[in-house]
């Protein structure tokens, strides 16, 4: 094979991972459009907040150190022990749900009704706030990621295939991040374990039915806010994940409020109410603009992953406007 | 940070919205919070904690108390604006805003308002031309100088010849990563090696296209312009495809602390400096005694010695030598911005002056003139020691290839002299 | 116990349709305006222009012209960053090869560029709704950031791609630049504020503005009654990216003095932007202002009493800053989702009931 085609290869392949980290941000978002119909802006920023707590209870870190040394002239930073990542993921769970049951009191509770402009222009006054309010609890350092997750380019994938270029051609096998393929076993195990979830059981069909229509299901009796709170704790578990994989990548820090970024022209590609749809239009946003960096980005001098990305979920759109997968529109007078 | 540090800062915070003209007030426009905030932080904390160090030690600068009131800028220049006019009412006497950014925005407002702007290892570096930007200094190094003193330590490593070398620029896609373009092109026209352009945008999370084409092509080395998430995920990934270490090359605001790999990851990165590294300095002791042990450490004194905030002290140190420099030259105590913008083009940093300053051989011994603000140019090269998990300066101050800097400066100082109509001063 | 009505009696056409129908109001008006042209002035000193008044002006501009888009014709835009961007690039251009042009001129012109730009991007609106569209306009948003800062010819091949705005001046008198006095930069913003908030109220009251709500009330039913939506949508993304075009010509020029396109036209000011608006009041114009200067102000003011005041460390101060600035924009949606101009509506409608209010 020519090396020109295993480099595509090549590149497809980890566009396809790298959509598959974009679908792990999107997923938060479509879960909580599709229950109460919120593009919920603050995700990126719960990602960034889940994995900060995550790495504080991790290491030990006392919340508000910064502040209480500030007010009370201490000097305190660190309880002194570590928690096995195990149990700090738990810990990050209960904070998320807290968060989420918060949320649903003091916001969502005196919002329902409302437009969707202004329901968004609320998580987005929420971002505001979890982004000073993360800040000052875990501090604005750089902190590292730890819960064992391996990273790195695979090996034994490199040493099986190095062999495939034709000879005398500058090849070096095969590259597929670890952390990739951990983030991909990841994604499905979530988007399998939301579909069991949502058609199987019993809290998972009032989901299902409070999408549909919130009046009816209000009229069965299903507890609206009951389920609010279900979707936003699910929501805020999706970001902790989204921001373990990410926080890996990079560290955690204030940059990673920013993925949310990442994760829309997915959304406009999948629609907005649709998980597998949040699945496939993040492969396809990976591989297309991967390959457009590859084949064309070094023509044009590169860096056009950006815009690319929603170049080419705007083309998607104007032939289907409710996104691949998402809800046809009807229109009536 | 106690009660007393509070009380400090709310009493200097008064005293400076109420100015009393007896203090020199050095501002600082930093950023502690944003994306960039890992950054700003040491080098603010270094900053205040070099002046509240003179203040304690000697009684302020030739017996004048200084002033630190700080701005948060957040790398935001919108936000610099506000802090550049909330706080030059007040004597300021130079601004160093830490950020390419808000330099571009103040070069005019500070010439018009007559107070000197020092951009230490970053800003405009035509601004080197002291005839144009009168009131600009980007001494010790500046960009160009540095995509030099690297090339020139490749070319050293590579034996004095790295024609038909690839090297590989990996730059953040904003002014600050464009500066040095024009240097590396000209530079590889005179040692003939390819130069691929390799930008990454803000904020630079996903660089899974930019090091797949680095390991398709495999450059001989990399030189990396980043800054903020940039650097880590870039170190990560050159890790992950298991570049040499010791063959990559960052500017200097992608060599800290905050720009390593866990253990033994990123042993044997490199990058130019402009200052040295670690604590081995007699003033560090005095900061322990004086500043971190009193408690008036800025933050939480967790910084101290790291490379950034050894940036922090290394410019503050040259604002409180210019200031000696001005109260000797004018004979007064209480200078103004004016007369710290002669001192400026009349300091001579030596190596008894740093050493007197309790920093000896911290960075170059440089002098700087009206016609040449950047100084010489020189800058050393650091380098990762994983086993130590520090910094150590590898390489001393050298000067870097004047003679490809010089004319571009020329060239890009006189675009903007014309485009603004300033006639040059005679220098 | 403002107002001392007794009834509505109307008796001509005009009367009846002008802008502020009740004498208090409209003397109020011109109060305000006395005040902003005639004292304000006095009091100008470079702090409260650069970093309070320019500002608010410059933005209330940019909200005006997306509240056009957006609160009127309901198409939710995310570009305004990236347009914004358009405008202050093409003053670059225009003021470094014609330097003889007078700034009305430049910044007008900049306005019309950037709404041919505007329109050209307004073009899958026709088919995309919503949310879509607002993220379709993101598209606009990095597309445009990234070609301005990609081709050089648009920063006149400088090493680093950092425009910075030249000495220009009308009549003689000094506009942009460092020269410049505070008074005439805020009086530049003031009269060109005041004159696109009375086009865009006579705009939106007259047809083109009718059509432009019929389209957001209903497109469908719009299209059926004979409004073009095509015509409509496109000529509300021009209108709009005209006066986001003008505001961004300011920011560059008058306020930042220097810009560079990734930082200072990122995704960040298209979000700032969008929050005047909503916070202000979608479909007002008053609102634009309000919320122009709730953002504005808002940050300074809590910055004076946090650092200023009570001498907190400026990271704490800033992170509490994002704190109450995010609790205040959820209060104010909980208890006013129509936005502060919508809360001075009902305070209005119960003073002049007062003190009778059945």
């Amino acid at each position: 094979m020519s090396a020109d085609f295993l480099y595509t290869v090549e590149v497809i392949l980890n566009g396809l991972m790298a959509g598959v980290m974009y679908s792990l941000v999107a997923l938060g978002f479509v879960l909580i459009f599709k229950a109460s119909g919120i593009f919920n802006y603050a995700q990126g920023v719960m990602a960034l907040f889940a994995a900060m707590t995550l790495v504080g209870i991790q290491t030990g870190q006392i919340p508000f150190a910064h502040l209480i040394n500030a007010v009370f002239g201490t000097d305190v930073h660190h309880f002194g022990w570590q928690v096995p990542a195990f149990f700090a993921i738990i810990l990050t769970v209960a904070v998320m749900v807290l968060f989420a049951i918060i949320v649903e009191k003091y916001i969502l509770h005196h919002l329902v009704n409302q437009e969707p402009i202004i329901l968004f222009m609320a998580t987005i006054g929420l971002a505001y706030f979890m982004e000073g309010f993360g800040d000052i609890m875990w501090g604005s350092e750089i902190k590292t990621m730890d819960v064992g997750i391996p990273s790195g380019g695979s090996l034994w994938l490199e040493e099986y295939t190095v062999g495939w270029a034709a000879e005398g051609e500058r090849y070096w096998g095969m590259y597929i991040d670890k952390l990739d393929m951990v983030a991909t076993a990841v994604a499905i195990i979530l988007v399998v374990s939301l579909t069991l979830f949502s058609q199987y059981t019993k809290t998972g069909r009032a989901l299902r039915a409070v999408a549909d229509d919130h009046q009816a299901a209000l009229s069965v009796g299903i507890s609206l806010r009951a389920i609010w709170v279900i979707v936003w704790s699910i929501a805020g578990f999706v970001a902790l994940v989204a921001g373990i994989m990410w926080g890996a990548k990079s560290g955690v820090q204030f940059s990673l409020s920013l993925i949310a970024l990442k994760a829309l022209p997915v959304l406009m590609l999948g629609g907005f109410t649709s998980i597998p749809g949040a699945i496939i239009g993040g492969l396809i946003i990976g591989v297309g603009e991967k390959l457009f960096e590859f084949a064309v980005g070094p023509m044009i001098g590169g860096a056009t992953e950006n815009w690319f990305a929603y170049v080419l979920a705007l083309m998607f759109l104007v032939f289907r406007p409710q996104g691949l997968f998402g809800e046809k529109i009807i229109e009536r007078v | 940070m106690k009660i007393k540090q509070l009380a400090t800062v709310a009493l200097t915070t008064l005293a400076v919205s109420a100015p009393v003209a007896a203090d020199l007030v050095f501002p600082s426009l930093s950023y502690r919070t944003g994306p960039y905030a890992a950054g700003g932080t040491p080098v603010a904390d270094g900053y205040a904690d070099y002046f509240t160090l003179l203040n304690q030690r000697d009684g302020g600068i030739g017996g004048v108390m200084t002033s630190v009131p700080e701005c948060e800028t957040g790398y935001n220049t919108a936000k610099g604006v506000e802090c550049y006019e909330s706080t030059k009412g007040d004597g300021a006497l130079v601004y160093m805003p830490l950020s390419t950014g808000i330099t571009y925005q103040l070069i005019p407002k500070v010439t018009a308002d007559d107070i000197p702007l020092v951009t230490t290892g970053y800003g405009r570096t035509s601004a080197a031309n002291g005839a144009v930007f009168s009131h600009v200094f980007n001494f010790p190094a500046n960009y160009w100088a540095g995509a030099s003193r690297i090339i020139n330590s490749i070319m050293d490593e590579a034996g004095g010849d790295i024609s038909g070398k690839n090297i590989a620029l990996v730059y953040h896609n904003s002014g600050y990563g464009k500066e040095p373009i024009p240097t590396l092109k000209a530079l590889a026209e005179k040692h003939n090696f390819n130069l691929t352009l390799i930008p990454v945008d803000h904020p630079g999370q996903e660089q899974k296209s930019q090091w797949l084409q680095i390991r398709r092509e495999r450059p001989d080395n990399i030189i990396m312009y980043g800054w903020g998430v940039m650097n880590q995920v870039a170190l990560q990934e050159a890790a992950n495809i298991r570049y040499p270490m010791d063959q990559m090359y960052g500017i200097w605001w992608s060599v800290t602390e905050n720009d390593k790999l866990e253990g033994m990851g990123s042993h044997g990165y490199k990058g130019a400096t402009f200052h040295n590294v670690g604590t081995d300095y007699p003033i560090f002791s005095d900061l322990q005694k004086y500043v971190v042990d009193a408690g008036l450490a800025a933050g939480d004194g967790s910084n101290v010695g790291t490379v950034l905030y050894n940036r922090g002290l290394y410019g503050a140190m040259l604002a409180a030598e210019a200031a000696k420099t001005a109260q000797a030259m004018f004979g007064v105590k209480d200078i103004t911005s004016g007369q710290m913008r002669d001192a400026f083009e009349a300091l001579d940093i030596t190596a008894e002056v740093m050493a007197a300053a309790g920093m000896p051989n911290f960075g170059p011994a440089f002098k700087v003139s009206c016609a040449n603000h950047g100084g010489p140019g020189l800058a050393g090269i650091q380098q990762w020691d994983g086993k130590a998990q520090e910094w150590k300066l590898i390489g001393d101050f050298e000067a870097p290839d004047m003679d490809v800097i010089a004319p571009l400066i020329k060239a890009d100082s006189e675009a903007y002299a014309k485009e603004n109509n300033i006639t040059p001063r005679d220098c | 116990m403002f107002y001392r009505e007794s009834g509505d009696f109307k008796k001509t056409y005009q009367d009846d349709s002008q802008t502020f129908p009740i004498k208090f109001d409209r003397r109020r008006y011109y109060v305000v305006m006395a005040i902003a042209f005639l004292v304000l002035p006095m009091f100008m000193t470079d702090y409260f222009a650069n970093a309070m008044m320019i500002p608010f002006l410059v933005w209330a501009i940019a909200a005006l012209g997306l509240n056009i888009l957006v609160g009127y014709c309901g198409q939710l835009s995310l570009g305004t960053g990236g347009f914004m961007a358009v405008g202050a690039y093409a003053t670059y251009k225009l003021m470094t090869s014609f330097p003889g042009m007078d700034m009305f001129s430049v910044v007008l012109l900049s306005g019309f560029v950037t709404a041919l730009v505007g329109m050209i991007f307004g073009l899958p609106s026709l088919r995309i709704k919503g949310f879509y569209l607002a993220v379709a306009t993101l598209a606009a948003q990095f597309f445009l950031v990234w070609l301005l800062n990609k081709v050089p010819w648009f920063y006149n091949y400088s090493a680093s791609g950092q425009i910075t705005a030249p000495e220009r001046s009308i009549f003689g008198i000094i506009i942009t630049g460092p020269h410049a006095s505070p008074i005439t930069g805020y009086l530049f913003c003031l009269i060109l504020a005041v004159g696109l908030a009375w086009v865009a109220r006579n705009l939106t009251r007259g047809r083109l503005g009718r059509s432009w709500m019929a389209i957001r009330d209903m497109d469908i039913a719009a299209e059926i009654i004979g409004v073009n939506p095509l015509m409509a949508k496109l000529s509300a993304f021009a209108v709009s990216s005209f006066f986001v075009g003008v505001a961004g010509s300011l920011f560059f020029s008058v306020y930042l003095g220097a810009a560079e396109v990734t930082e200072a036209f990122s995704i960040n000011v298209s979000f700032a932007v969008l929050f005047m608006v909503i916070i202000g009041g979608l479909g007002s114009i008053f609102g634009s202002f309000v919320g122009a200067a709730f953002m504005v102000l808002m940050p300074v003011l809590l910055k004076n009493i946090l650092v200023g005041g009570f001498g907190w460390p400026t990271d704490l101060a800033a992170h509490l800053e994002f704190i109450i600035v995010g609790a205040l924009i959820v209060i104010f949606l909980i208890v006013e989702p129509h936005g502060l101009a919508q809360m001075a509506r009902v305070l209005k409608e119960k003073l002049r009931l007062w003190p009778f209010p059945h």
